[in-house]
Protein backbone atom coordinates (compact mmCIF):
# COMPACT_ATOMS: atom_id res chain seq x y z
CA UNK A 1 0.00 0.00 0.00
CA UNK A 2 1.25 3.36 -1.00
CA UNK A 3 0.23 6.91 0.10
CA UNK A 4 -2.27 7.19 -2.74
CA UNK A 5 -3.74 3.86 -1.18
CA UNK A 6 -4.17 5.15 2.52
CA UNK A 7 -5.30 8.67 1.12
CA UNK A 8 -8.24 6.89 -1.32
CA UNK A 9 -9.17 4.81 1.70
CA UNK A 10 -9.20 8.11 4.07
CA UNK A 11 -11.55 10.20 1.22
CA UNK A 12 -14.03 7.24 1.67
CA UNK A 13 -14.01 7.09 5.27
CA UNK A 14 -14.65 11.20 4.93
CA UNK A 15 -17.57 10.14 2.03
CA UNK A 16 -19.56 7.58 4.55
CA UNK A 17 -18.85 10.39 7.10
CA UNK A 18 -20.73 13.22 5.13
CA UNK A 19 -23.39 10.62 3.82
CA UNK A 20 -24.32 10.01 7.76
CA UNK A 21 -24.08 13.37 8.79
CA UNK A 22 -26.20 14.54 5.39
CA UNK A 23 -29.12 11.92 6.52
CA UNK A 24 -29.10 12.78 10.48
CA UNK A 25 -29.46 16.62 9.32
CA UNK A 26 -32.51 15.63 7.05
CA UNK A 27 -33.93 12.88 9.44
CA UNK A 28 -33.82 14.24 12.87
CA UNK A 29 -36.30 16.99 11.95
CA UNK A 30 -38.79 14.67 10.08
CA UNK A 31 -38.23 12.00 12.99
CA UNK A 32 -39.71 15.11 15.06
CA UNK A 33 -42.15 16.00 12.73
CA UNK A 34 -43.57 11.92 12.47
CA UNK A 35 -43.18 12.00 16.06
CA UNK A 36 -45.56 14.80 16.51
CA UNK A 37 -47.97 13.50 14.11
CA UNK A 38 -48.02 10.60 16.00
CA UNK A 39 -48.44 12.35 19.27
CA UNK A 40 -50.89 14.27 17.85
CA UNK A 41 -53.25 11.81 17.22
CA UNK A 42 -53.85 13.25 13.77
CA UNK A 43 -56.36 10.76 12.19
CA UNK A 44 -55.04 8.71 9.04
CA UNK A 45 -51.60 10.12 9.46
CA UNK A 46 -50.86 8.74 13.04
CA UNK A 47 -51.03 5.19 11.60
CA UNK A 48 -49.01 5.72 8.42
CA UNK A 49 -46.66 6.85 10.51
CA UNK A 50 -47.08 3.92 12.38
CA UNK A 51 -46.42 1.51 9.84
CA UNK A 52 -43.78 3.66 8.13
CA UNK A 53 -41.63 3.31 11.79
CA UNK A 54 -42.39 -0.09 12.17
CA UNK A 55 -42.06 -1.70 8.93
CA UNK A 56 -38.01 0.82 8.22
CA UNK A 57 -37.46 -0.63 11.95
CA UNK A 58 -37.19 -3.66 11.02
CA UNK A 59 -35.88 -3.57 7.90
CA UNK A 60 -31.80 -4.30 7.08
CA UNK A 61 -29.91 -1.14 5.72
CA UNK A 62 -28.58 -2.85 3.32
CA UNK A 63 -31.85 -3.98 2.01
CA UNK A 64 -33.36 -0.71 2.34
CA UNK A 65 -30.41 0.77 0.19
CA UNK A 66 -31.16 -2.04 -2.25
CA UNK A 67 -34.66 -1.44 -2.52
CA UNK A 68 -34.28 1.97 -3.35
CA UNK A 69 -31.62 2.15 -5.63
CA UNK A 70 -33.40 -0.80 -7.82
CA UNK A 71 -36.68 -0.47 -7.40
CA UNK A 72 -37.34 3.45 -8.09
CA UNK A 73 -36.78 3.13 -11.51
CA UNK A 74 -39.83 1.00 -11.94
CA UNK A 75 -41.74 3.90 -11.35
CA UNK A 76 -39.47 6.03 -13.25
CA UNK A 77 -37.55 7.47 -10.95
CA UNK A 78 -34.00 7.13 -11.72
CA UNK A 79 -31.65 8.64 -8.78
CA UNK A 80 -27.88 8.42 -8.87
CA UNK A 81 -26.43 6.02 -6.22
CA UNK A 82 -25.22 9.58 -4.56
CA UNK A 83 -28.89 10.92 -3.86
CA UNK A 84 -30.21 7.09 -3.51
CA UNK A 85 -27.73 6.43 -0.73
CA UNK A 86 -29.22 9.35 1.00
CA UNK A 87 -32.43 8.72 0.59
CA UNK A 88 -32.48 5.62 1.82
CA UNK A 89 -30.18 6.31 5.16
CA UNK A 90 -32.66 9.22 5.16
CA UNK A 91 -35.74 6.71 5.28
CA UNK A 92 -33.68 4.65 8.10
CA UNK A 93 -32.82 7.31 10.87
CA UNK A 94 -36.46 8.93 10.60
CA UNK A 95 -37.98 5.99 11.74
CA UNK A 96 -35.40 6.04 14.73
CA UNK A 97 -35.53 9.06 15.43
CA UNK A 98 -39.22 9.12 15.38
CA UNK A 99 -39.13 6.58 17.71
CA UNK A 100 -36.76 8.81 20.44
CA UNK A 101 -38.35 12.40 20.19
CA UNK A 102 -41.65 10.29 20.28
CA UNK A 103 -41.06 8.43 24.21
CA UNK A 104 -39.89 11.52 25.20
CA UNK A 105 -43.15 13.55 24.21
CA UNK A 106 -45.04 10.64 25.62
CA UNK A 107 -43.75 10.83 29.05
CA UNK A 108 -43.77 14.69 28.82
CA UNK A 109 -46.19 15.66 31.95
CA UNK A 110 -49.82 16.74 30.84
CA UNK A 111 -50.31 19.12 33.72
CA UNK A 112 -47.46 21.28 32.12
CA UNK A 113 -49.65 21.22 28.79
CA UNK A 114 -52.48 21.95 30.30
CA UNK A 115 -50.44 24.94 32.94
CA UNK A 116 -49.62 26.65 29.51
CA UNK A 117 -53.05 26.46 28.40
CA UNK A 118 -54.45 28.14 31.59
CA UNK A 119 -52.03 30.87 31.02
CA UNK A 120 -53.11 31.51 27.27
CA UNK A 121 -50.23 30.10 25.41
CA UNK A 122 -51.24 29.47 21.88
CA UNK A 123 -50.57 26.18 20.37
CA UNK A 124 -47.69 27.82 18.65
CA UNK A 125 -46.18 29.12 21.63
CA UNK A 126 -47.10 26.14 23.79
CA UNK A 127 -44.83 23.89 21.59
CA UNK A 128 -41.79 26.05 21.29
CA UNK A 129 -41.66 27.69 24.89
CA UNK A 130 -42.64 24.13 26.97
CA UNK A 131 -42.59 21.39 25.23
CA UNK A 132 -39.74 21.44 22.84
CA UNK A 133 -37.02 22.84 25.24
CA UNK A 134 -37.49 20.16 27.55
CA UNK A 135 -38.53 17.25 25.27
CA UNK A 136 -35.16 17.95 23.40
CA UNK A 137 -33.02 17.58 26.58
CA UNK A 138 -35.00 13.95 27.26
CA UNK A 139 -34.59 13.19 23.64
CA UNK A 140 -30.49 14.04 23.74
CA UNK A 141 -28.61 10.64 24.84
CA UNK A 142 -30.98 8.83 22.16
CA UNK A 143 -30.30 11.01 19.44
CA UNK A 144 -26.51 10.57 19.77
CA UNK A 145 -26.80 6.91 20.20
CA UNK A 146 -28.76 6.97 16.94
CA UNK A 147 -25.88 9.08 15.50
CA UNK A 148 -23.46 6.64 16.19
CA UNK A 149 -25.74 3.71 14.85
CA UNK A 150 -26.06 5.58 11.95
CA UNK A 151 -22.13 6.34 11.15
CA UNK A 152 -21.81 2.72 11.93
CA UNK A 153 -24.45 1.06 9.67
CA UNK A 154 -23.53 3.67 6.18
CA UNK A 155 -21.21 1.52 5.15
CA UNK A 156 -23.91 -0.65 3.64
CA UNK A 157 -24.45 1.70 0.95
CA UNK A 158 -21.14 0.27 -0.63
CA UNK A 159 -23.88 -2.09 -2.35
CA UNK A 160 -24.90 0.57 -4.77
CA UNK A 161 -20.99 1.18 -5.64
CA UNK A 162 -20.71 4.02 -3.92
CA UNK A 163 -16.93 4.45 -3.02
CA UNK A 164 -17.28 4.98 0.26
CA UNK A 165 -14.61 3.45 2.98
CA UNK A 166 -15.77 0.01 2.18
CA UNK A 167 -15.73 -0.02 -1.35
CA UNK A 168 -12.23 2.01 -1.32
CA UNK A 169 -10.78 -0.48 0.94
CA UNK A 170 -12.19 -3.25 -1.13
CA UNK A 171 -10.32 -1.16 -4.86
CA UNK A 172 -7.05 -1.08 -2.83
CA UNK A 173 -7.54 -4.82 -2.33
CA UNK A 174 -7.48 -5.71 -5.36
CA UNK A 175 -5.14 -3.42 -6.86
CA UNK A 176 -2.12 -4.53 -4.63
CA UNK A 177 -3.65 -8.71 -4.06
CA UNK A 178 -3.34 -8.02 -0.85
CA UNK A 179 -6.82 -7.71 0.89
CA UNK A 180 -6.38 -7.85 4.79
CA UNK A 181 -4.35 -4.05 4.94
CA UNK A 182 -6.43 -2.00 3.81
CA UNK A 183 -9.13 -3.40 5.43
CA UNK A 184 -7.21 -3.38 9.04
CA UNK A 185 -6.61 0.77 7.88
CA UNK A 186 -10.12 1.12 7.10
CA UNK A 187 -11.64 -0.40 10.28
CA UNK A 188 -8.81 2.00 12.18
CA UNK A 189 -10.02 5.02 10.74
CA UNK A 190 -13.79 4.49 10.94
CA UNK A 191 -13.44 2.92 14.82
CA UNK A 192 -11.53 6.04 15.75
CA UNK A 193 -14.32 8.12 13.74
CA UNK A 194 -16.96 6.61 15.93
CA UNK A 195 -14.57 6.60 19.14
CA UNK A 196 -15.32 10.68 18.92
CA UNK A 197 -18.79 10.18 18.59
CA UNK A 198 -19.40 7.77 21.48
CA UNK A 199 -17.02 10.30 23.40
CA UNK A 200 -18.95 13.13 22.81
CA UNK A 201 -22.17 11.11 23.73
CA UNK A 202 -20.37 10.38 27.31
CA UNK A 203 -18.85 13.98 27.51
CA UNK A 204 -22.91 15.37 26.90
CA UNK A 205 -24.50 13.15 29.24
CA UNK A 206 -22.33 14.08 31.62
CA UNK A 207 -22.93 17.75 31.12
CA UNK A 208 -26.47 17.34 31.27
CA UNK A 209 -26.32 15.47 34.33
CA UNK A 210 -24.19 18.34 36.03
CA UNK A 211 -26.71 21.01 34.73
CA UNK A 212 -29.19 19.06 36.49
CA UNK A 213 -31.10 18.26 33.32
CA UNK A 214 -31.32 14.73 33.42
CA UNK B 1 -48.67 -8.48 -9.49
CA UNK B 2 -46.56 -10.69 -12.42
CA UNK B 3 -43.78 -9.91 -10.86
CA UNK B 4 -44.46 -11.58 -7.16
CA UNK B 5 -46.05 -14.59 -9.32
CA UNK B 6 -42.48 -15.01 -10.38
CA UNK B 7 -41.37 -14.47 -6.89
CA UNK B 8 -43.76 -17.31 -6.03
CA UNK B 9 -42.37 -19.71 -8.54
CA UNK B 10 -39.21 -19.39 -6.89
CA UNK B 11 -40.25 -19.98 -3.68
CA UNK B 12 -38.24 -22.76 -2.43
CA UNK B 13 -34.49 -20.41 -3.25
CA UNK B 14 -36.89 -17.21 -1.15
CA UNK B 15 -37.21 -19.97 1.74
CA UNK B 16 -33.72 -21.07 1.22
CA UNK B 17 -32.81 -17.33 2.00
CA UNK B 18 -35.16 -16.90 5.02
CA UNK B 19 -34.25 -20.35 6.80
CA UNK B 20 -30.36 -19.38 6.92
CA UNK B 21 -31.30 -16.43 7.84
CA UNK B 22 -33.30 -17.70 10.69
CA UNK B 23 -30.42 -20.08 11.47
CA UNK B 24 -27.71 -17.45 11.45
CA UNK B 25 -29.88 -15.55 13.84
CA UNK B 26 -30.90 -18.74 16.11
CA UNK B 27 -26.87 -19.83 16.45
CA UNK B 28 -25.31 -16.70 16.44
CA UNK B 29 -28.03 -14.78 19.23
CA UNK B 30 -27.32 -17.97 21.29
CA UNK B 31 -23.95 -18.66 21.12
CA UNK B 32 -23.29 -14.59 21.69
CA UNK B 33 -25.82 -14.95 25.25
CA UNK B 34 -23.97 -17.25 25.77
CA UNK B 35 -20.25 -15.95 25.59
CA UNK B 36 -21.71 -12.89 27.12
CA UNK B 37 -22.81 -14.96 29.90
CA UNK B 38 -18.87 -15.84 30.07
CA UNK B 39 -17.70 -12.83 30.06
CA UNK B 40 -19.98 -10.33 32.24
CA UNK B 41 -18.45 -11.90 35.64
CA UNK B 42 -14.51 -11.37 33.99
CA UNK B 43 -16.15 -7.22 33.08
CA UNK B 44 -17.15 -6.94 36.97
CA UNK B 45 -14.83 -9.54 38.11
CA UNK B 46 -11.77 -8.70 40.34
CA UNK B 47 -8.70 -9.92 38.43
CA UNK B 48 -8.20 -6.06 36.71
CA UNK B 49 -5.87 -7.54 33.79
CA UNK B 50 -8.26 -9.85 32.75
CA UNK B 51 -11.39 -7.27 33.08
CA UNK B 52 -9.08 -4.28 30.83
CA UNK B 53 -8.68 -6.90 27.87
CA UNK B 54 -12.63 -7.91 27.65
CA UNK B 55 -13.18 -4.32 28.07
CA UNK B 56 -11.12 -3.29 25.14
CA UNK B 57 -12.13 -5.97 22.88
CA UNK B 58 -16.26 -4.82 23.98
CA UNK B 59 -14.99 -1.23 23.22
CA UNK B 60 -13.51 -2.42 19.95
CA UNK B 61 -16.62 -4.14 18.79
CA UNK B 62 -18.78 -1.03 19.75
CA UNK B 63 -16.58 0.95 17.32
CA UNK B 64 -16.53 -0.73 14.36
CA UNK B 65 -19.11 -1.15 11.77
CA UNK B 66 -19.79 -4.50 11.19
CA UNK B 67 -19.73 -4.44 7.45
CA UNK B 68 -16.06 -3.66 7.42
CA UNK B 69 -15.89 -6.52 10.17
CA UNK B 70 -16.99 -9.16 8.07
CA UNK B 71 -14.68 -8.29 5.66
CA UNK B 72 -12.11 -8.34 7.93
CA UNK B 73 -12.82 -11.86 9.15
CA UNK B 74 -13.36 -12.84 5.15
CA UNK B 75 -10.05 -11.91 4.21
CA UNK B 76 -8.55 -12.58 7.73
CA UNK B 77 -8.79 -16.02 8.63
CA UNK B 78 -7.52 -16.98 5.78
CA UNK B 79 -4.00 -15.15 6.26
CA UNK B 80 -4.17 -16.56 9.89
CA UNK B 81 -4.54 -19.98 8.06
CA UNK B 82 -7.93 -20.61 8.85
CA UNK B 83 -9.82 -21.79 6.15
CA UNK B 84 -13.52 -21.55 6.63
CA UNK B 85 -16.84 -21.54 3.86
CA UNK B 86 -18.55 -18.01 3.41
CA UNK B 87 -21.67 -18.91 5.89
CA UNK B 88 -19.31 -20.21 8.56
CA UNK B 89 -17.03 -17.30 8.28
CA UNK B 90 -20.34 -14.33 8.45
CA UNK B 91 -21.62 -16.59 11.23
CA UNK B 92 -17.73 -15.96 13.11
CA UNK B 93 -18.26 -12.62 12.24
CA UNK B 94 -21.81 -12.52 13.60
CA UNK B 95 -20.76 -14.35 17.27
CA UNK B 96 -18.03 -12.30 17.90
CA UNK B 97 -19.67 -9.13 16.98
CA UNK B 98 -22.61 -9.48 19.38
CA UNK B 99 -20.61 -11.61 21.82
CA UNK B 100 -19.06 -8.18 22.67
CA UNK B 101 -22.93 -6.26 22.73
CA UNK B 102 -24.50 -8.82 24.65
CA UNK B 103 -21.67 -8.69 27.37
CA UNK B 104 -21.97 -5.56 27.55
CA UNK B 105 -25.91 -4.86 28.39
CA UNK B 106 -25.53 -7.98 30.94
CA UNK B 107 -23.16 -5.83 32.57
CA UNK B 108 -25.99 -3.40 32.83
CA UNK B 109 -28.29 -5.86 33.82
CA UNK B 110 -25.78 -7.34 37.14
CA UNK B 111 -24.66 -3.93 37.66
CA UNK B 112 -28.42 -3.43 38.48
CA UNK B 113 -29.11 -6.51 40.51
CA UNK B 114 -29.66 -5.62 44.04
CA UNK B 115 -26.84 -6.52 46.13
CA UNK B 116 -28.67 -8.69 48.44
CA UNK B 117 -29.14 -11.06 46.11
CA UNK B 118 -25.32 -11.71 45.83
CA UNK B 119 -24.50 -11.50 49.41
CA UNK B 120 -27.31 -13.53 50.16
CA UNK B 121 -26.06 -16.04 47.89
CA UNK B 122 -22.58 -15.87 49.78
CA UNK B 123 -24.20 -16.44 52.91
CA UNK B 124 -25.58 -19.85 51.44
CA UNK B 125 -22.20 -20.95 50.95
CA UNK B 126 -22.21 -20.35 46.67
CA UNK B 127 -19.06 -19.37 45.84
CA UNK B 128 -17.26 -18.57 42.14
CA UNK B 129 -19.17 -20.78 39.53
CA UNK B 130 -22.15 -21.98 41.86
CA UNK B 131 -23.11 -18.64 43.02
CA UNK B 132 -23.18 -17.50 39.11
CA UNK B 133 -25.17 -20.24 37.51
CA UNK B 134 -27.81 -20.73 40.51
CA UNK B 135 -28.12 -17.84 41.90
CA UNK B 136 -27.04 -14.50 39.33
CA UNK B 137 -27.81 -15.95 36.00
CA UNK B 138 -31.14 -16.20 36.03
CA UNK B 139 -32.65 -12.88 37.63
CA UNK B 140 -29.77 -11.14 35.20
CA UNK B 141 -31.04 -12.61 32.18
CA UNK B 142 -34.81 -11.77 33.03
CA UNK B 143 -33.45 -7.73 33.77
CA UNK B 144 -31.91 -7.38 30.32
CA UNK B 145 -34.39 -9.46 28.69
CA UNK B 146 -35.69 -6.81 26.66
CA UNK B 147 -32.56 -5.62 25.62
CA UNK B 148 -31.55 -8.78 24.31
CA UNK B 149 -34.48 -8.48 22.73
CA UNK B 150 -33.44 -5.62 21.07
CA UNK B 151 -29.93 -7.12 20.16
CA UNK B 152 -31.39 -10.43 18.90
CA UNK B 153 -33.16 -7.85 16.05
CA UNK B 154 -29.66 -6.21 15.48
CA UNK B 155 -28.44 -9.19 14.45
CA UNK B 156 -31.45 -10.12 11.84
CA UNK B 157 -30.04 -6.72 10.07
CA UNK B 158 -26.62 -7.53 10.50
CA UNK B 159 -27.39 -10.78 8.94
CA UNK B 160 -28.47 -8.82 6.21
CA UNK B 161 -24.24 -7.41 5.78
CA UNK B 162 -23.79 -11.25 4.80
CA UNK B 163 -24.89 -10.87 1.32
CA UNK B 164 -21.42 -9.09 0.81
CA UNK B 165 -19.64 -12.46 0.98
CA UNK B 166 -22.38 -14.34 -0.95
CA UNK B 167 -23.88 -16.20 2.20
CA UNK B 168 -27.16 -17.49 1.36
CA UNK B 169 -29.92 -15.05 3.51
CA UNK B 170 -32.60 -13.71 2.67
CA UNK B 171 -31.56 -10.86 0.74
CA UNK B 172 -28.92 -12.18 -1.06
CA UNK B 173 -31.31 -14.77 -2.35
CA UNK B 174 -33.62 -12.41 -3.34
CA UNK B 175 -31.58 -9.88 -4.80
CA UNK B 176 -30.19 -12.75 -6.91
CA UNK B 177 -33.86 -13.06 -8.53
CA UNK B 178 -33.95 -9.42 -8.44
CA UNK B 179 -30.72 -9.75 -10.96
CA UNK B 180 -32.31 -12.40 -12.95
CA UNK B 181 -35.88 -11.30 -13.74
CA UNK B 182 -35.27 -7.56 -13.46
CA UNK B 183 -37.77 -7.17 -11.02
CA UNK B 184 -35.93 -5.12 -7.85
CA UNK B 185 -39.07 -4.12 -6.45
CA UNK B 186 -41.31 -7.17 -5.80
CA UNK B 187 -38.07 -8.99 -4.68
CA UNK B 188 -37.30 -6.10 -1.91
CA UNK B 189 -40.62 -5.75 -0.85
CA UNK B 190 -41.40 -9.18 -0.14
CA UNK B 191 -37.45 -9.42 1.57
CA UNK B 192 -38.49 -6.35 3.36
CA UNK B 193 -42.12 -7.62 4.12
CA UNK B 194 -40.12 -11.31 5.79
CA UNK B 195 -37.72 -9.56 7.66
CA UNK B 196 -40.93 -7.41 9.08
CA UNK B 197 -42.78 -10.83 9.71
CA UNK B 198 -39.64 -12.11 11.46
CA UNK B 199 -39.24 -8.80 13.79
CA UNK B 200 -43.05 -8.96 14.80
CA UNK B 201 -42.60 -12.82 15.41
CA UNK B 202 -39.26 -12.04 17.59
CA UNK B 203 -41.02 -9.19 19.49
CA UNK B 204 -43.90 -11.50 20.08
CA UNK B 205 -41.70 -14.39 21.67
CA UNK B 206 -39.41 -11.73 23.92
CA UNK B 207 -42.88 -10.43 25.00
CA UNK B 208 -44.21 -13.61 26.19
CA UNK B 209 -40.77 -14.39 27.93
CA UNK B 210 -41.34 -11.14 29.99
CA UNK B 211 -44.73 -12.08 31.15
CA UNK B 212 -43.32 -15.69 32.09
CA UNK B 213 -40.58 -13.60 33.55
CA UNK B 214 -43.37 -11.24 35.39
CA UNK B 215 -44.98 -14.22 36.49
CA UNK B 216 -42.19 -15.86 38.05
CA UNK B 217 -40.63 -12.92 39.88
CA UNK B 218 -41.07 -12.70 43.76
Amino acid sequence: MNANDYFSILQGALLTVSLSIVSLIIGIPLGLGLALIRWAKLPLLKDLAHVYVNLIRSCPTVTLVLLIYYALPEFGVSLNPLPAAVLALTLSTTAFNCEVWRSALVEFPKDQLDAAYALGLNQINRMRLIVFPQIWRASLPGLFNEITLQIKSTPAVAVIGIVEITRAALRVGSNTYEPLPPFIFALLIYSAIVFVFLKLQKYFELQMKEKGYL
Amino acid sequence: MNDFAIIWSHRDSVWVGLLNTLVLIVLSGAISIAVGLLLTPVLVGSHKMLAKMVQFYVDAMRCVPFLLFVYLIYFGLPSAGLRLSNWAAGALALVLYNSAYMAELLRGAWLELPASILDSGRSFGFTGWGLLRHIMVTPMLIRALPMIGNQLIQILKDSAFLTVIAVKELTHELNGIQSTYFIPFASFITALILYWIVCMVMEAMMGSFEQFAASRRP
